[in-house]
């Protein structure tokens, strides 16, 4: 009969919380920043379908690091919290707090459970205020710890050089174009400082924001392509907003007014000014 | 030993992989939420007369989109609920829906519809075919069945742009949920017949967009004039029917202000000749 090793607690946790931050470590970092009209996420991802950065709901994103099925579990509850609250009350009362505290829930209870491995994931819950001043960005922990951030979170490989690089350009108020190409500055520079900047093209960034000038409920939208290649070279303003025009879903009869035209409408954009 | 993702309030079912349906989702974790859980009381009354009810929607295909349009009264017996009453609304970027029967039903079933499309498209990462969605609607009239019977009848018109197909759509379905595709032009409700002979008269394969429109008001009038749960155009109020189209560019709803110039000018000519615009005989 064999016996079982004892394992003081203190090992145990120390023991998983290596696992897990191994796991982190290895992964591309991602950045979340405020800027001027809401909140940026910028993630190195080489991968145009496995996505590191998501839409949760009206004025929540989400983003994570590490183990992929892990935090595509945990956006997928996230969606789903989400969208049974917003049914069942009323899209208001959907809450980045609410639902950070759901994850940290999970995630504690996973971590401290000694039957299930912990999660390798850091995730970060951001949320669009109604004023500027409102704006949070919620950073969990594999073990479930929350953290409400100021200005901006770094997670996975090196987010220590990262952070520094970050803080080092920082400050409120950053264009969109202005604070995107901070953020990839700071991705490239994760050699440290003695080390060249990498290059990271266009096609393995990953960039989205929150943007409280869209006027339909959904503010999430992905910049990606021309967009974000034009967002990223020198040769425009770097106070441009950079504003997209196609609505990405209308909801709760939020439709744009068009006034109609003689002619066909194919192909005739719709001028809500005229 | 309790499961330790339940008593973390995220239970086992919000980790699962699987459906990406908020209604499967929600049947599972909530049912209580959903319109189909209210379970009809087995007797032999009609419940028909204790909600108001919506009366007519219209809906026309021209080249390059379609139109949807509702009047805005509400019935409840021989009482007008509501006068100001929204029937047509967005279901997501390239569809809308418009419903007829128990208002208060409809309008939930439109809610859950539009929470289904949103939650598919942001769990997968791509829309539904517009098929799909009408598929999806068909599903949760089937569900509400057992009202019906009793005479909390949903009847929705589905019509949207069909990224694909680069044409506009429109679908019609039964209490029973059978779903079926309409070509040119359909209409549902108590003031359906009406319209629907209006539409035949009135409609054309090429109208552009505001005529297709002035088209579908015609309808409603026609409606109104024959139908009394139908209200027509309320000048004195300034309450006129809603009106959207879906194009490539997605779905708008036409200007009230243009909508009301459109009605000045359709009343007007009805004071000419009251049963509306002539078709030519042959």
């Amino acid at each position: 009969m064999s016996m079982p090793f004892y394992v003081a607690p203190e090992q145990q946790m120390k023991d998983r919380a290596d696992y897990a931050r191994k796991g982190i470590g290895r992964g591309r970092s991602v950045v979340v920043l405020h800027y001027a009209d809401g909140i940026l996420f910028v993630a190195e991802n080489r991968s145009q379908a496995l996505h590191k950065v998501s839409e949760i709901y009206d004025r929540i994103g989400f983003a994570a690091v590490g183990r992929y099925n892990e935090f595509e579990n945990l956006r997928t509850a996230g969606i789903r919290y989400a969208d049974l609250r917003g049914y069942s009350y009323d899209r208001t009362d959907v809450t980045g707090r609410g639902l950070a505290n759901a994850y940290a829930q999970l995630l504690g209870t996973i971590f401290s459970s000694g039957g299930e491995k912990p999660y390798e994931v850091e995730i970060v819950v951001a949320e669009l205020g109604v004023t500027p001043g409102l704006d949070q960005i919620y950073r969990l922990t594999y073990d479930g710890s929350v953290g409400d951030e100021q200005d901006f979170a770094v997670m996975g490989g090196s987010a220590e050089v990262i952070t520094e690089k970050v803080r080092q350009g920082f400050r409120p108020g950053l264009g969109l174009a202005q604070a995107t190409r901070l953020a990839v500055a700071a991705l490239a520079a994760d050699g440290g400082a003695t080390a060249a900047p990498r290059e990271i093209g266009v096609e393995s960034l990953e960039v989205a924001i929150l943007d409280r000038n869209r006027v339909l409920p959904r503010k999430f939208r992905r910049i990606r392509g021309d967009r974000l290649a034009a967002l990223l070279s020198d040769s425009i303003d770097p106070n441009d907003p950079g504003r997209e025009a196609p609505a990405q879903l209308v909801s709760e009869a939020a439709a744009p007014e068009v006034r109609l035209g003689p002619g066909p409408a194919a192909g005739t954009p719709a001028d809500p000014g005229s | 030993m309790t499961d330790p993702a339940r008593a973390a309030g995220l239970s086992p079912e919000f980790l699962r992989s699987g459906t990406s349906s908020f209604l499967d989702f929600a049947a599972l974790v909530a049912p209580n939420v959903l319109p189909s859980s209210r379970t009809a009381t087995p007797t032999l009354l009609s419940a028909g007369d204790l909600a108001p009810h919506g009366t007519t929607i219209v809906a026309a295909t021209f080249p390059g989109g379609v139109v949807m349009a509702g009047d805005r009264r509400a019935t409840m017996g021989n009482v007008i609920a509501q006068r100001d009453i929204e029937k047509v609304f967005p279901a997501d970027e390239f569809s809308m829906i418009g419903i007829a029967g128990a208002a208060g039903i409809a309008v939930e079933m439109v809610g859950l519809f539009q929470v289904e499309l949103e939650h598919y498209e942001k769990l997968e990462g791509a829309p539904l075919s517009l098929v799909g969605k009408a598929n999806r609607l068909a599903t949760m009239i089937r569900a509400n069945l057992g009202l019906a019977m009793q005479g909390l009848m949903v009847i929705p018109l589905f019509a949207g742009w069909d990224v694909a197909a680069e044409e506009g759509r429109i679908f019609s379905y039964d209490a029973t949920g059978g779903r079926y595709e309409e070509h040119a032009f359909f209409s549902v409700g108590s003031g359906s017949v009406f319209a629907r002979g209006s539409l035949k008269k009135l409609y054309r394969p090429d109208l552009d967009p505001t005529e297709a429109t002035m088209a579908v008001l015609q309808a409603l009038y026609d409606a109104a004039d024959d139908d009394s749960a139908t209200g027509g155009p309320d000048l004195a109020r300034g309450i006129f029917p809603v009106v959207m189209i879906t194009t490539v560019d997605g779905v708008q709803r036409v200007a009230e202000g243009q909508i009301a110039q459109m009605v000045a000018q359709l009343v007007a000519g009805r004071q000419q000749r009251p049963d509306g615009p002539g078709a030519p005989l042959r």
